[in-house]
């Protein structure tokens, strides 16, 4: 495959532009990510990046309520947004003739929605069901990216709930609303990408027509999350009434993404040498072998990797029978991450993975959607997008040494472990 | 520097004029080749060069009357996977892993599925390990065993889902037990499956005959074809694959309350009979329902959740079977909001047929329906499994390219009748799902079964 075309800028209002044009379907995505997510909320206003992603769809200057969706349907694309731990993004997918739409609507947004009462009013009803829907009327809800940190982190910006308590949702007022916008969505704190069928040439100057008299505020300074790994093992259960099994999470703290990105990687591999696939370790002994569990996951990430700057996390879940005790299940895995250190996996069980993450990387990339989003993004975290296409590269430079010193640091006195247990239901 | 949100909701130049659509670019012509191999397996093979991978689908029509025809057609496809005489299960991994790849089966009341994908280089790898899987699949004891103790967990996970809760307390609602219902097996129907249970349906019911193959990525498209030729060859059987017999019309009544204590929200699931694919009524149908809940600016959307905040989640859409159709409307909504939701919903379909979308509402859906297909046909995944969908109701890529025609064509009148005949509310059947003892408004409404 040849290296995409990649152009980076940055317009006089500080927004920064990735421009990654490809003709080979008549498609573009359009995407921007601003530098504020859940980590950034204030105490007593848990869940309110997330109210206000929903609020930026509820109309601007040029849009009443409802044009905005209108606008991108009656064009033929989609949209959507979502907010994560560090970032919000909001994108469109259209046929590429409504390329200049998407850039007019993002604009328009950028410089002036219209927040009005009404509107917050109405979206904390929606969030209010979308919260019922995903965590309090189903097992296992909110397993475990809201159960987790509260376990693992001791401060409020990493340990609280990001979906947010009604009690705080319903508080939230139109001048909150307004001091989290002029503070967090200035220009010179976000990134517009746009990916697909395109000359750079018209890109630039449709992007300079839209977004260039978007006026410039100041880029908010973004305090430092870290705090310290926990001093020894650190547990808690949920009774779910809904669950018809027991679940365990397991949190370990990771290397800094964005300040040591390759040993990040070598944690990424060791998720896959312990849990990608029937031949990886935790798939054989676990489940297939002496079946402790129905399923075991391990991954890098509350929502995957390269979604969040520092502090991250590695996390191992896992659905286990009731007759299966937690700690034989902990044990197993404890096990095999001690012989892990004391023996680096083989060169085949790296080429597995590594081959695994090159074709997950590509299937991602196939989407327009997600590839649009991940040059955004990897802008925002990384300031390179160009890693985007890199890190095939990069993962296949990991050695077995480093996965083994990396499975030597997963220690069960530095570690939270959360688990769910059924308590009875009503069904 | 603290605005107002009127303040920030305003500039001096004021609103800003929508800009026009651009000229619309034609998808490049797909290349593709669709065939009969002599087993009777039909393959189809398109190249789309959009990343170094390829994607497979296999659709095995896998119908069967018996009771527990469903419980061993799930261990099957758990097992399907995990050896043959010549590999284990972790030679399967392994071999698929080292070109980036990855199957998977599963099963339905329709069909068996394996789908998956991998670097395009390792086409020959993927093809290989899918026919031996195929020709040679020993479902050993262990595996079945296994397998059979995993899936009755996961039973009861899926079990305890309000989403799975509701779409079986729908199935029942409107086919009773015809096969079509048993999405899910019985945990002790599952415990009772041997593993020569398996081996028996696997030689009986897994068969090329009827069945198709969709190959997709960056390959040409003949040598994509002569891989599955060479790789196939072994699978053969005189016999068709098992389709499922046509399933009863939809009859329309009462919506049926089922209790489900301490919930705090209801499903709603509604259904009415539907038209296929092929009816000449069909793209009328596609826009309408779009206008109707198949897209976010649609009427229902607007209306119970922009407008009222009852749910976060809507939608209407079509389901298809090889011989007919239906249309289901889904949401769910906070227990205190159910009767307004109901009402709403009422309303709504009243309102298809009083006052059908009109001439800009259909340039709308018409835009939104031409423009989605192109972005959800432009990635390899999407592509192959549009394509497989379409090649179980008999039809192919020559559709699939006539589909933005058959939509320019649709005419106001024609949405106006489609609306009228299919949206009635009095077509409709179905189930809500919610506490029982919260629901006491739905009474006044009328329409709806109490436990």
């Amino acid at each position: 495959m040849t290296v995409p075309e990649l152009h980076r800028y940055t317009l006089a209002n500080g927004l920064r532009v990735v421009l990654a044009p490809d003709t080979t379907s008549p498609v573009v995505g359009v995407s921007v990510h601003y530098d504020v997510g859940f980590r950034s909320e204030p105490e007593g206003r848990t869940g309110f990046a997330h109210l206000f992603e929903h609020l930026m769809f509820q109309g601007s200057e040029s849009l009443e309520k409802l044009a905005h969706f209108r606008h991108v349907q009656s064009s033929g694309g989609t949209f959507n947004g979502s907010t994560h731990p560090d970032y919000t993004d909001y994108f469109e997918v259209l046929p590429s003739a409504a390329l200049e739409r998407a850039l007019f609507l993002e604009a328009d947004r950028m410089r002036a929605p219209k927040i009005t009462a009404e509107n917050l009013k109405n979206q904390i009803d929606v969030v209010k069901e979308e919260i019922r829907l995903n965590v309090l009327n189903r097992p296992y809800g909110g397993f475990p990216w809201i159960m987790l940190p509260p376990v693992l982190y001791k401060t409020f910006p990493n340990a609280h709930n990001g979906y947010g308590g009604f009690e705080d949702l319903e508080q939230a007022s139109v001048a909150d609303c307004a001091a989290f916008f002029d503070t967090y969505y200035a220009p010179a704190n976000a990134v517009l990408t746009v990916a697909g069928d395109f000359t750079a040439e018209t890109a630039r100057e449709l992007v300079e027509k839209h977004f260039g008299d978007v006026p410039a505020r100041p880029r908010p300074q973004r305090p430092s999350f870290a705090e310290p790994a926990p001093d020894g093992e650190v547990r808690a259960d949920i009774a779910d009434r809904l669950a018809p099994v027991p679940a365990v999470a397991v949190g370990y703290r990771i290397p800094d993404p964005v300040a040591d990105l390759d040993g990040y990687l070598t944690f990424l591999v060791l998720a896959g040498v312990l849990a990608d696939g029937d031949g990886s370790r935790l798939q054989q002994r676990m489940v297939h072998g002496e079946q402790l569990v129905t399923d075991v996951s391990a991954g890098c990430g509350m929502f995957g990797p390269f979604e969040a700057r520092d502090p991250d996390t590695f996390i191992v879940t896992a659905m286990h029978s009731p007759d299966v005790p937690v700690d034989t299940v902990l044990g197993a895995l404890d096990e095999e991450l001690a012989k892990l250190a004391a023996t680096a996996p083989t060169e085949e069980e790296l080429a597995k993975v590594v081959a695994r993450w090159a074709a997950t990387l590509h299937k991602e990339h196939d989407r327009l959607v997600s590839r649009t989003l991940a040059l955004g993004s990897f802008e925002l975290l990384f300031g390179d997008p160009a890693l985007v296409h890199a890190l095939p590269g990069r993962i296949s430079a990991v050695t077995p040494a480093a996965v083994s010193a990396a499975a030597a640091t997963l220690r069960p006195d530095s570690r939270a472990v959360l688990t769910i247990s059924p308590a009875g239901s009503a069904e | 520097m603290s605005r107002t949100a009127e303040e920030i909701g305003r500039t001096e130049l004021g609103p800003r004029p929508l800009p026009p659509l651009g000229e619309y670019r034609a998808a490049t012509d797909l290349s593709y080749v669709d065939t009969v191999l002599d087993n009777g397996l039909r393959v189809v093979a398109v190249r789309q060069s959009t990343v170094p991978m390829v994607e497979v689908r296999l659709r095995v029509p896998f119908a069967g009357a018996e009771p527990r025809h469903a419980a061993t057609a799930e261990v099957l496809s758990a097992t399907l996977l995990t050896g043959t005489a010549t590999r284990d299960r972790v030679g399967v991994d392994t071999e698929l892993a080292l070109v980036g790849g990855e199957l998977g089966a599963s099963v339905d009341p329709e069909v068996l599925s394996v789908g998956g994908n991998a670097l395009a280089d390792g086409l020959d790898t993927l093809l290989g390990v899918l026919a031996d899987a195929l020709t040679g699949a020993v479902h050993r004891d262990d595996e079945v065993a296994g397998e059979r103790a995993r899936l009755i967990e996961r039973i009861s996970i899926a079990g305890s889902q309000p989403s799975v809760i509701a779409r079986k307390a729908l199935q029942k609602h409107r086919y009773g037990d015809h096969p079509f219902t048993r999405e899910m097996p019985e945990a002790e129907d599952v415990a009772q499956v041997g593993a020569e249970d398996v081996r028996a349906l696997h030689r009986a019911a897994v068969l090329p005959r009827g069945s198709v193959l969709v190959l997709v990525g960056d390959v040409e498209p003949g040598t994509a074809v002569a891989a599955a030729r060479a790789a196939f060859a072994g699978w053969t059987a005189e016999a068709s694959a098992a389709v499922l017999p046509p399933l009863p019309e939809l009859t329309p009544g009462d919506l049926l309350l089922v209790d489900r204590p301490g919930a705090v929200q209801s499903q709603f699931r509604l259904s009415a009979q539907s038209i296929v694919r092929t009816d000449p009524r069909y793209p009328a149908l596609q826009l309408a329902n779009l206008a109707f809940g198949g897209m976010f600016s649609s009427r229902l959307v607007e209306n119970i959740r922009e407008d009222k905040g009852y749910t976060y989640h809507a939608r209407s859409y079509s389901e298809f079977t090889p011989d007919g159709a239906t249309l289901l409307i889904d949401t769910d909504t906070a227990s205190d909001v159910t009767g307004g939701a109901l009402r709403e919903i009422r309303a709504e379909l009243a309102r298809m047929v009083a006052t059908p979308p009109d001439a800009a509402e259909l340039e709308t859906v018409r835009e939104y329906a031409i423009g989605t297909l192109l972005i959800a046909t432009s990635s390899q995944g999407g592509l192959a499994s549009q394509i497989a969908a379409l090649a179980m109701l008999g039809l192919g890529v020559e559709y699939l390219l006539g589909q933005p025609g058959r939509l320019k064509a649709v005419t106001v009148a024609e949405v106006a009748a489609a609306a009228a005949e299919f949206f009635a509310p009095g077509r409709f059947t179905g189930v809500i799902v919610g506490d029982a003892a919260k629901l006491g408004s739905l009474r006044e409404l009328g329409g709806v079964t109490f436990p």
